[in-house]
C-alpha cells in the first residue's frame, strides 16, 4: 500500500517471523497441560512395567477415542462461552436409534446416518433454543440431559437392544493397519476440528463469539445461526460417539449408555487450557486433557488402586493439573 | 509545598514487558498538600507507573522509592496501603449489591470476638461520609447510587485507612459537570487536609483548573514538571507529544474536499418510541456531524441506519436504493460501516490478535469456496493495517489486549477500512484516545472523505466536529432538531439547537 516494494517486503518479512514467534508461543500455551501428562505416564512407568508397553498405550488412546469425540465437540461449545450437558444422553438416544435400525435387513446400512441424523437434530433443537428464544446454555442442556435420556429409554421401550449381527460391528473391534478403527475416528474427528477452528471462517466466528458476542454481531456475524451450527455439530459428534460406543457393544441400554459423559468431556475441554468463559483454547489441548483422563483410568487400575480410590485420586488430580497451570500462566504473566 | 521533604519521591523508575520498555527511569515528586497532574498520551506510562506506586506491578531494580524521605519497597497491594497510598481506578471496583457501609470497610471490618461489630463501623463510616460532603446513608446499596456518588464512595474507602497520597485515574471521564465540580471541590478539601493527590487526566481544562504541579510522561520517559504558572496548551501539549501545537486541529481540514452525489439518504426513519422520524443524508466524499447531547438519540439512528436496531418506520436509500438492513451483516454487505462509542464492550476482540480483529469482516468474502479462509491474504491484511494506520505492536500477531487505547481505536479503523466501505458511521471515533492517534484518525477521515467516502461523525467533543465536519445535523430529543453548515459551523449555534426548548426546526434545511 505504501513504500517501495522491497522496503515493504521487508517489512513484512519481519512482521511474519515475528508473528510466527507468537504462533509458537501460543502453541505452547495450548499444549501447557503436556508436561503434566508426561510426568503422569513416567510415574505410572515407575510404578508399573505393565504401563508403558506399545500394547497397552494403544489401548490408552482407544480408550480415550469417544471421550475425544464427544469433547472435539464441547471444545466448539465451551469456545463460544457455552456448555453442552446434553451429550451423554444424545449419546445414548443416538445409539438406541442406530441398533433399532440396524434390526431391520432393509435399512441396515442406514443406522450409522440415522444415529448421526439423531444427533444432529438433538444439537439443532439444543442450539435454536440458546439462539433464539434465548435461553441459558446451562439450563436449555440440563433439562435436555433429562429428556433426551427419557427419549433414549423410551427408543426400546426401556430394554436393552441387541443386536449379535451389527453390519457396523467393525468399527468397534476392527482396525486399519494396526490402529484401532476407533481411534482412527478420533483422531479424524481431532484434524476436522482443528481445521475447521484455525482455517475456516466458522472457526474464526466462534472464537469471536466467544470472546465478545455484542461485538461479533456489530462485526456482521449472524450470531445466532453460529451457535445453532456449533450445538449441531456437539450433536453430531455425540451421534458418533453413540455408533462408536454400540459398535464396541453391539448393543444399546436407552438408561445405562453414556452417563455422565458429558463430565469426561467437559473436564477434557478444560484440562486442555480451554477458558470456560470461552474464546481462548484449542482442539489439540483437548487432546491432552482427553488423553490424561485416560492416562489416569489406565494407570490407576494398572497399580492396582481399589476402585473406590481411583476416583477420589481422578478427581484430585484434575483439580490439581488445573490449578498448577492457573499458577503457572498467573506466574508468567506477572514476571 | 512547605514541608521538609517530599511525601512520595519516584527516582528512576523502570519497567519491562518482555521486548518492551513501559517505563525509562521515571522520576515523581508529590508534596503533601498538593495537586499533582499527571499528563501524557495514552501508552506513554501513566498507569504502569501507578500501577508500580500501588504495589500491582513490580518495579525493575535500579529504582528508588521514598516516602517521607524514607526508602521503602511496595511489593504487595497491601504494603501500598500500609503506606497510605490508595487508588481509584477509572473502572470503579465497588461490590454493587452491598451497602456503601460494608464497600467502605471491605476487608477491614470491625469485628469483636469474631462478630461484626456494625455499630462501630456505621459510626466511623458516617464520620467519613460527612466529612466528604455526601449526600447518601451509610446503608444505602451502592447499586441505587450514581456513578458520581459511588466514586465518592471510593474516596471514602481510602480515607477509611487513612490515605495520605492518593491516586485518580480519570475521575471526571463519566461525571457531569455539576458533579465534576463538585468533586473538585472534594479534592481541594482534602489538598487543604494536607492529603497529596495525584490527578491522572487527558482533559486541559481540569488540569489548569486544579493542578498544582503537572508532570508529563512520553513514551515510557519523564519529560519535565510545570508549576501551576507555566501551564499552557501549547506547552503542555507540545510536552506530551514531541511536536508543535500547530500540526494538531487543522480548521483547514476540510478545504478543498469536493462532493459527489448522494450516499445515504434517511427519511423519517423512527424506532416507533423515542427516536424520529429523523431525515439526514450524506454525500459522496462528505464528513457530515450528528451533533447533540448525550442523550439526544445519536447513537441510537446510527445503530437503527446499520440493521442493527430495528426501524419502525421511514426508509434508508444509500445510493438511491432502498436498504432495509435487519441484521449489520446486511449492512457491511450493502458497504455500511459502524464504529462503536464503546470499544472494549462492543468494538474489539480483546483477546484476540491484531490480525484476526482486522480480517472479521472480510473474512467470509475472502474466504475460498466452503468457507476455507485464505491466511496469507489475512496476514497481509494485518501487517498491511499495522503500516498503514501505523499502529504501533510487536506484530500483527500481538493479542489486541495489550495495546494502548488509541492503537486499539486504530485496529478497528482498519477492520472497517478493510471492507472498502461507501459509509462509515464514526461513533465518538477519538474518545480514550490520545493526542498523537487523535490526529492520526483526523488525518485518516480526512483523507477518506478525499477518496470519496461519505462519513457521518457522532462525538460530544465540539471542537471536533467544528474542525472536521462539511455540515453539522444536531438532535434534541430524538429528532433532527437543526443543520448548520459552513462558516454557521460554530459551538454557539450548535449548543442554541441542541439546548433549545421550542419543538420547530432551527436552521436552514
Amino acid at each position: 500500500m505504501s513504500g517501495t516494494p522491497s522496503n515493504a517486503s521487508q517489512v513484512d518479512d519481519l512482521s511474519l517471523s515475528v508473528g510466527r514467534a507468537e504462533a509458537t508461543r501460543s502453541l505452547v500455551r495450548a499444549l501447557g497441560m503436556l508436561p503434566v501428562l508426561l510426568l503422569l505416564c513416567i510415574a505410572f512407568s515407575l510404578a508399573t512395567g505393565k504401563f508403558a508397553t506399545v500394547q497397552n498405550l494403544i489401548i490408552i488412546v482407544q480408550q480415550a477415542s469417544i471421550n475425544l469425540v464427544l469433547a472435539s465437540g464441547m471444545t466448539f461449545v465451551i469456545l463460544t462461552g457455552g456448555i453442552d450437558l446434553s451429550i451423554g444422553s444424545v449419546l445414548a438416544a443416538a445409539a438406541m436409534a442406530a441398533l433399532i435400525v440396524s434390526l431391520d435387513p432393509t435399512w441396515a446400512v442406514m443406522a450409522i446416518p440415522v444415529a448421526l441424523l439423531v444427533g444432529v437434530a438433538f444439537g439443532t433443537l439444543n442450539g435454536s433454543l440458546i439462539a433464539l428464544v434465548p435461553l441459558p446454555p446451562f439450563i436449555v442442556t440440563l433439562g435436555a440431559l433429562t429428556a433426551i435420556r427419557g427419549s433414549a429409554r423410551l427408543l426400546g421401550n426401556d430394554t436393552t437392544v441387541f443386536n449379535s449381527d451389527l453390519g457396523y460391528a467393525v468399527i468397534g473391534e476392527g482396525d486399519l493397519f494396526g490402529i484401532p478403527w476407533l481411534t482412527v475416528i478420533a483422531l479424524g474427528v481431532v484434524v476436522i476440528s482443528w481445521f475447521v477452528l484455525t482455517k475456516t471462517v466458522l472457526g474464526l466466528y466462534i472464537y469471536a463469539i466467544g470472546g465478545n458476542p455484542d461485538a461479533a454481531r456489530l462485526t456482521g456475524i449472524k450470531v445466532k445461526r453460529v451457535l445453532i451450527l456449533v450445538y449441531a455439530l456437539s450433536g453430531l459428534t455425540a451421534g458418533l460417539g453413540g455408533v462408536m460406543a454400540s459398535a464396541r457393544l453391539y448393543a444399546a441400554n436407552g438408561l445405562q449408555l453414556g452417563q455422565a459423559y458429558e463430565l469426561d468431556a467437559i473436564a477434557a475441554v478444560i484440562l486442555g487450557g480451554t477458558s470456560f468463559l470461552g474464546g481462548i483454547g484449542s482442539v489439540w489441548g483437548t487432546v491432552v486433557g482427553a488423553l490424561m483422563i485416560a492416562v489416569l483410568s489406565n494407570g490407576l487400575i494398572l497399580t492396582g488402586v481399589p476402585d473406590v480410590w481411583q476416583s477420589i485420586v481422578k478427581g484430585l488430580i484434575i483439580i490439581g493439573a488445573v490449578a498448577l497451570d492457573r499458577f503457572r500462566t498467573g506466574a508468567e504473566k506477572a514476571s | 509545598m512547605s514541608a521538609a521533604a517530599p511525601l512520595l519521591e519516584m527516582r528512576g523508575i523502570s519497567k519491562t514487558f518482555g521486548a518492551v520498555r513501559a517505563l525509562r527511569g521515571v522520576d515523581l515528586t508529590v508534596w503533601p498538600g498538593e495537586i499533582h497532574a499527571l499528563m501524557g498520551e495514552n501508552g506513554a506510562g501513566k498507569s504502569t507507573l501507578m500501577k508500580i506506586l500501588s504495589g500491582a506491578y513490580h518495579a525493575d531494580p535500579g529504582g528508588r522509592l521514598m516516602v517521607d524521605g524514607r526508602e521503602v519497597s511496595i511489593a504487595s497491594p497491601l504494603d501500598a496501603l500500609q503506606l497510605g497510598v490508595a487508588i481509584i481506578y477509572q473502572e470503579l471496583s465497588l461490590a454493587p449489591n452491598l451497602s456503601v457501609q460494608q464497600n467502605v470497610c471491605l476487608g477491614r471490618e470491625a469485628a469483636r470476638a469474631g462478630i461484626l461489630d456494625k455499630a462501630a463501623m456505621r459510626r466511623q463510616c458516617a464520620d467519613i461520609l460527612k466529612r466528604l460532603g455526601a449526600d447518601f446513608r451509610p446503608d444505602t446499596r451502592v447499586s441505587r447510587l450514581s456513578l458520581a456518588q459511588q466514586q465518592m464512595v471510593e474516596i471514602a474507602r481510602a480515607l477509611s485507612v487513612d490515605a495520605r497520597i492518593l491516586v485518580m485515574d480519570e475521575p471526571t471521564a463519566s461525571l457531569s459537570s455539576r458533579e465534576t465540580d463538585k468533586l473538585f471541590g472534594l479534592i481541594r478539601a482534602l489538598r487543604a487536609d494536607g492529603l497529596a493527590i495525584i490527578y491522572i487526566s487527558h482533559r486541559m481544562a481540569e488540569v489548569y483548573e486544579l493542578a498544582d504541579r503537572c508532570s508529563v510522561l512520553r513514551d515510557g520517559a519523564y519529560v519535565g514538571t510545570l508549576k501551576r504558572e507555566d501551564l499552557g496548551e501549547a506547552r503542555l501539549i507540545q510536552m506530551m507529544v514531541g511536536r508543535d501545537l500547530s500540526d494538531f486541529y487543522k480548521k483547514d481540514q476540510g478545504e478543498g474536499r469536493s462532493f459527489g452525489a448522494q450516499v445515504l439518504k434517511v427519511e423519517d426513519l423512527t424506532d416507533g418510541r423515542r427516536i424520529g422520524p429523523a431525515s439526514l443524508d450524506v454525500r459522496a466524499g462528505e464528513v457530515v456531524g450528528l451533533s447533540g447531547l448525550v442523550g439526544a438519540g445519536r447513537t441510537e439512528l446510527a445503530r437503527m441506519i446499520f440493521g442493527a436496531e430495528p426501524a419502525r418506520g421511514g426508509r434508508i436509500l444509500l445510493d438511491g436504493q432502498p436498504l432495509a438492513a435487519r441484521h449489520p451483516a446486511e449492512a457491511i454487505a450493502a458497504g455500511i460501516v459502524y464504529l462503536s462509542e464503546d470499544r472494549k464492550g462492543l468494538g474489539l476482540f480483546f483477546d484476540m490478535t491484531i490480525e484476526d480483529n482486522v480480517n472479521l469482516a472480510v473474512a467470509a468474502r475472502d474466504a475460498y469456496p466452503f468457507g476455507i479462509r485464505r491466511l496469507a491474504l489475512a496476514a497481509r491484511r494485518g501487517v498491511d493495517a499495522l503500516k498503514r494506520l501505523s499502529i504501533r505492536a510487536r506484530s500483527a500477531q500481538s493479542t489486541v489486549r495489550a495495546l494502548s487505547g488509541g492503537n486499539q481505536q486504530k485496529v478497528l479503523f482498519a477492520r472497517l477500512l478493510a471492507t472498502a466501505p461507501k459509509l462509515l458511521i464514526l461513533d465518538e471515533p477519538t474518545r480514550g484516545v490520545d493526542i498523537g492517534a487523535k490526529s492520526d484518525i483526523y488525518k485518516l477521515i480526512d483523507k477518506l472523505a478525499r477518496s470519496g467516502a461519505a462519513i457521518l461523525i457522532i462525538s460530544s467533543e465540539l471542537p471536533e466536529v467544528i474542525g472536521i465536519a462539511d455540515r453539522v445535523f444536531v438532535m434534541r430529543d430524538g429528532q433532527i432538531a437543526g443543520v448548520v453548515t459552513g462558516a454557521d459551523i460554530t459551538q454557539e449555534r450548535i449548543m442554541a439547537i441542541a439546548t433549545a426548548n421550542n419543538d420547530k426546526p432551527v436552521g436552514e434545511h
